[in-house]
């Protein structure tokens, strides 16, 4: 009993002082349950990010996560000592596909992280002080927007040698547009808030305005967004993998694993099967839960 | 309408002159020398010398860009190491299939897309729309390129129901070239035998390619067409007795055409880019297939090339959306 009393007044008191958090959270919680799509969505991405902590740990044959070489069992088909089969090299693909989610996650994150590390200073900036600044930067935004991004992608890595990193590279330098187009709608509606203006009335600086006013109120779209790219971008760098311009095979990475196993295909389907059904269930899942987070937290956007 | 029309015209040139400048850049941040590319493996270091003077590229860069800029509007583009042509010739030997792909591909998603969003949006709520929820976020997460695969391992060699890659079969004749486009070009020479051809190995890609496309039409006309339901001159139309299939059809459909047509000229820029994944499957020989083979090989100028057609392309795309827009919507023609 004693040891449970001394946590109880603090916890009392956190709850007295964060009621307004509190009930918040609770009311997200169940608009975002009452979707079952939502929560598909939630746990293909949890299944997605337990899978990336804890894979290498978990895989019958660690061995083979980096390459190893048994060619004794190579291009077997699925059978209970190898689920998905094995690939040329008498690796387990199972194995492969695991180690392969948390290269995903780096290329998701990094690509992501970039793009709205360059995007969203310019957007608001471009959204909130407008005039001339305003042009500018959304003229540049446009050009990148005018070419499909998996097409500029591939320009740059052909220009600067195929690779992961180079991959990773190009793909944040055609990302980061979107982020200015969300944030710059979002500053310039905020910008003539009743509560933005009073601010400004009252002698609050452009800086604090931008802290307390504008950022806070950005982070729910920036939330949905990112949440939505982090599949598009997994997608996106295994696309460049499978033409044969980003990881290059030995590296655990779904797209190159395809990109391999393709010719392969007609006998020893299993080894693009399976990688390419992780990248689905992937990217399907973060499109799910980025459209329940949107349901919750943004309610007038929602659409469909 | 017609000051429209000069305003979207110059904004395209502007975009066009970031674009060719973005082309500049990627060229130039290249670490290995284009001269010493272009010259082969077994050139002594002279002739890359030579080569280089040749090219300009030992001059100032803004030199340089000048110069680049003056090919560019010579329809010169260099030539391709691969293949010994000048890119212009190859872009517009594959520019044709690539079109006849996604224009294929967008006619599908719209026959298709279309009314399935209204059915999904009048019977909002049911198992039919749910369904069709599913479909939608399928369609944009599916790989393009696994599915393909996928398609092509059951429809083409397990069943045997079509062929696995391709424009035509090796035996047929390839009709005479009138646009470019194989099974436009068969149907003007009214050879029958040769269209079905040429269909059967349309199939697969333009499937494919439109599946993207096909759930974001869908997702957008369903959307549009429950807040045009919704709407009060829908509920007075309906009010006065109009009949249901005249108010879904012709009042709410219309006005929930704008913004669907928005995406499909938008859709027609990003499956233009997924012509990448999804000629490289097919072996169907466009532009897709033509830059990602240049740029295994690190030949750039065809990657440049492309890069500058189909950002073109897309420019005018949405050129065409904008004063179809202005067209149609009035009040967007101040935008």
């Amino acid at each position: 009993m004693s040891a449970t009393a001394a946590p109880g007044p603090r916890l009392a008191r956190f709850r007295a002082e964060y009621a307004g958090v509190l009930r918040q959270g609770r009311f997200f919680a169940w608009t975002f349950a009452r979707s079952p799509s939502a929560l598909l969505g939630l746990a293909l991405v949890a299944a997605f990010l337990l899978l990336a902590a804890i894979g290498p740990w978990i895989v019958p044959y660690p061995e083979d996560a980096r390459g190893a070489v048994h060619l004794a069992n190579r291009l077997q088909p699925p059978s209970a000592s190898h689920l998905f089969g094995t690939d040329e090299m008498g690796n387990d693909i199972l194995t492969r596909v695991i180690t392969g989610t948390r290269t995903s996650f780096w290329i998701g994150l990094t690509i992501t992280g970039l793009a709205a590390l360059v995007g969203v200073p310019l957007g608001i900036m471009a959204g909130y002080f407008g005039g001339r600044v305003r042009s500018v930067i959304m003229r540049v935004t446009d050009v990148f927007l005018a070419v499909p991004g998996l097409v500029l992608a591939l320009a740059i890595v052909a220009s600067l040698g195929p690779g992961i990193l180079h991959g990773v590279l190009a793909l944040a330098v055609v990302w980061w547009p979107g982020y200015v187009r969300l944030i710059e709608a979002k500053a310039l509606t905020l910008r003539s808030e009743a509560y933005v203006e009073a601010a400004r009335t009252m002698g609050a600086s452009h800086r604090w305005i931008l802290w307390h006013h504008i950022l806070p109120n950005c982070v729910s779209p920036l939330v949905v967004k990112a949440s939505m790219d982090m599949g598009m971008a997994i997608l996106a760098a295994a696309s460049l993998g499978f033409v044969g311009l980003g990881a290059k095979p030995p590296a655990p990475e779904w797209g190159a694993m395809i990109s391999v196993g393709r010719t392969f295909m007609p006998d020893w389907w299993w080894y693009p099967a399976f990688p390419g059904l992780f990248i689905f269930l992937t990217v399907l899942g973060f499109n799910l839960f980025g459209d329940g987070l949107r349901d919750t937290l943004d309610p007038r956007s929602a659409r469909g | 309408m017609l000051r429209l029309l000069a305003r979207r015209i110059a904004y395209v040139a502007l975009m066009l002159g970031g674009l060719v400048l973005i082309t500049f850049v990627i060229s130039n941040v290249t670490p290995a020398d284009p001269a010493a590319l272009a010259a082969g493996p077994d050139a002594t270091p002279d002739m890359v010398a030579t080569l280089r003077q040749e090219y300009g590229l030992d001059r100032p860069l803004p030199e340089q860009f000048v110069r680049y800029v003056g090919d560019l509007l010579h329809f010169r583009l260099g030539r391709s190491i691969q293949s010994g042509n000048e890119v212009t010739d190859d872009l517009a030997r594959y520019l044709p299939a690539t079109l006849e792909l996604v224009l294929l591909a967008m006619g599908f998603a719209c026959v298709v897309g279309i009314p399935l969003g209204v059915l999904s949006a009048v019977r909002r709520h049911s198992w039919f729309d749910h369904a069709i929820r599913v479909l939608a976020v399928s369609g944009v997460a599916l790989p393009a390129f696994w599915i393909a695969l996928l398609l092509q391992l059951v429809l083409a060699v397990w069943m045997g129901w079509l062929p696995t890659g391709g424009q035509l079969s090796i035996a047929a004749d390839p009709p005479p070239v009138v646009t470019g486009m194989v099974l436009l070009d068969a149907l003007l020479a009214g050879e029958w035998a040769t269209v079905s051809d040429a269909a059967a190995h349309a199939v697969m890609p333009a499937f494919v390619l439109s599946l993207p496309c096909l759930a974001s039409v869908l997702r957008v006309n369903r959307a549009e067409m429950i807040e045009v339901l919704g709407s009060d001159h829908v509920t007075a139309a309906r009010a006065h007795g109009v009949a249901p299939g005249r108010v879904v059809g012709l009042l709410a459909l219309k006005n929930a055409m704008l913004p669907t047509m928005a995406m499909i000229g938008l859709r027609f820029g990003w499956m233009l880019g997924s012509t990448v994944l999804v000629e490289t499957v097919f072996d169907w020989p466009g532009l897709g297939l033509y830059a990602v083979s240049s740029a295994i090989a690190s030949d750039f100028k065809p990657v440049m090339g492309v890069t500058l057609c189909i950002g073109l392309l897309f420019m005018l795309a949405n050129l065409l959306v904008d004063l179809a827009y202005g067209w149609l919507d009035p009040r967007t023609r101040g935008a």
